[in-house]
């Protein structure tokens, strides 16, 4: 497969992280390689394999609808970048 | 102190003749001396570490003592600790002070273990050289000019230049095995699902797995005892009755089948390592165990499978690091989106955004069946490999990794180099079995060699058995790299 430097800056901008045209040339000789090492999946037919996700094969644990946690806001909140009135504050984005 | 056993510690300890204040302090005077020649640690706090061995003192005083207790581990900084800095290697977390402690802490301090530090590692456990580390690189106690490996590269520093007695790891893709190699100490990644992921920051959630790092077989199965244990916070923890994995560390290994697949034989492997795999492997004949050769395949796969699977997952992961809750927030920006784009791009090194950027790329639309699922089908019939194999032996043994310690600097500039010292690790953590490294003897310019031994589901006694045995007639694991 052959990565282009917009898909580059695609999935750069999925991603939000910001770079530059620089950066995104590097990005794509780099990420190019590593696909090529990738693409090696590609030699082996497992059409007929289910998916693995986990070495387990559990179900999700339910427990009880009931309050477990008690509130540490202040405390969440002591490390936070920007906070006001218990409210962490991010730039206006509703004008 | 300084070469001593946990056992040997612990029986001190015990005995009142040593405290835990003592014995702290002189591992937090050895960090203060000789870490800056390593930088194995990231962050240092004699007065929580002293707190928690003036408690261990009490604990002990009345009785109340563990095998750890009083003991000082070094913690990977991957693990949230309250109130220690912790930053998982990366400047998005340089000013994280954890607000809670993970899973694994919270058990070392219930087992009165005393935390001396946190140790320096790959960010967000991404890398085998310790060389993508925001705070700078770890060096190989037993060549400066070695790379120590990675993730885990201040954890096995650590323990190799005698600043801790033991320490924990996390293995993703071999960030335990690998560095315990490099470093010639032992270490063991257990099964996945044994010990809590919570508080444990997030890099590949269903390859993560924490273990102990340390001299000897028989100080992992007295730290395993402790880290292993039902976490409910972690969605993935499994419910089973504990083990005690020093049980069966006496048993001798006659009748041992020991299988040596064919494709970690076949290439890749340097001839110093094969000389110090052939030698360990004669010495485990001689203690009764015979060498069976298996096949696995699919096993070439393992590495992009990984790939695919571990950025994919991490670029997931990753994504609440924003700069709005906690961690690196920019300077300056235009608006929200700006915001998170610079927070994330002046907060990640290159490593973790060419990371994220892949798992973008393999999650995204109309690539996802091409790369995800394609990936975890072949998880699958890597697994498959695996399961064939244990019908004609009981472990599985081979080199931890193809070379001794490269040089620092030698592959940092060539990801897909770098990728491939985890070409014989990465398929335990794909498959979710329990797999170690042990220290063999010495390859290139004496540096360390490591010989990796898998084992099947839940087989963590018995794997801690084989390496015990081989170290109860060995002494490679007491050669000290200071």
């Amino acid at each position: 497969m052959n990565l282009s430097l917009n898909d580059v800056k695609r999935i750069a901008d999925l991603a939000y992280i910001e770079i530059d045209e620089n950066q995104a040339e590097a990005t794509l000789a780099q990420l190019s390689s590593i696909f090529n090492m990738i693409e090696t999946m590609q030699s082996v037919d497992a059409s007929a394999i289910e998916p693995m996700s986990h070495s387990q094969s559990v179900s999700q644990r339910l427990r009880e609808d009931i309050v477990t946690e008690s509130d540490q806001r202040a405390l969440f909140q002591s490390i936070a970048p920007q906070v006001q009135e218990g409210l962490y504050l991010v730039p206006q984005v509703i004008e | 102190m300084l070469n001593a056993s946990l056992k040997e510690l612990s029986k001190q300890l015990a005995e009142k003749k040593l405290s835990s204040v003592e014995l702290t302090s002189f591992f937090l005077q050895r960090i203060k001396t000789l870490n800056p020649d390593y930088n194995a640690f990231i962050t240092i706090n004699e007065e929580m570490s002293l707190a928690q061995a003036i408690n261990a003192d009490k604990m002990l005083a009345v009785g109340e003592g563990g095998p750890l207790t009083g003991i000082p581990i070094a913690q990977k900084d991957i693990f949230c600790a309250k109130g220690w800095l912790t930053t998982c290697g990366s400047k998005m977390l340089s000013n994280f002070i954890s607000p809670y402690d993970a899973g694994v802490i919270e058990r070392f301090n219930l087992a009165g273990a005393v935390n001396i530090g946190k140790t320096n590692m790959d960010e967000f456990a991404m890398g085998s050289s310790n060389e993508t580390s925001y705070y700078g690189i770890v060096k190989n106690p037993w060549d400066t000019k070695a790379v120590p490996g990675g993730s885990s590269g201040g954890a096995a520093c650590a323990v190799a230049a005698r600043l801790a007695p033991a320490a924990t790891g996390t293995d993703t893709g071999g960030s335990i095995r690998q560095p315990a190699a490099l470093c010639g100490i032992s270490g063991i990644k257990p099964t996945y699902g044994l010990v809590s992921r919570y508080g444990m920051i997030a890099f590949a959630s269903s390859l993560d797995q924490a273990g102990p790092m340390a001299k000897s077989a028989e100080d992992l199965a007295l730290l395993l005892n402790v880290m292993v244990g039902f976490d409910a916070r972690d969605s993935t923890s499994l419910q089973r009755a504990q083990e005690d994995y020093t049980s069966s560390l006496e048993r001798p290994l006659s009748g041992l089948r020991i299988g040596l697949p064919k494709e970690y034989f076949a290439k890749g492997m340097s001839q110093d390592v094969e000389n110090a795999i052939d030698k360990a492997l004669a010495e485990y004949r001689k203690l009764g165990a015979e060498t069976v050769e298996v096949v696995l395949p699919n096993a070439p796969l393992s590495i992009p499978v990984y790939y695919v699977l571990a950025p994919a997952e991490a670029s997931s992961n990753l994504s609440r690091f924003d700069g709005v809750r906690y961690g690196y927030r920019a300077e300056s920006y235009s608006g929200l989106a700006d915001m998170y784009r610079k927070s994330r791009a002046e907060g990640f090194g290159p490593e973790v955004k060419r990371r994220i950027l892949i798992g973008t790329y393999v999650l995204s639309h109309g690539y996802y069946d091409a790369y995800y699922i394609k990936a975890q089908k072949l998880r699958r019939l890597i697994a498959q490999d695996f399961a064939e194999a244990y019908r004609q032996c009981d472990v599985i043994m081979g080199p931890t990794t193809p070379t001794v310690a490269f040089n620092l600097g030698e592959k940092s500039a060539d990801p897909i180099q770098m990728y491939l010292s985890d070409i014989y690790t990465s398929a335990a953590n794909l498959t979710g079995m329990p797999a170690m490294s042990i220290p063999i003897g010495f390859g290139e310019k004496n540096r360390p060699v490591g010989l990796h031994i898998i084992g099947n589901y839940f087989k963590e006694t018995q794997l801690l058995n084989i390496a015990n045995q081989y170290q109860r007639v060995t002494d490679w694991h007491l050669k000290s790299a200071v």
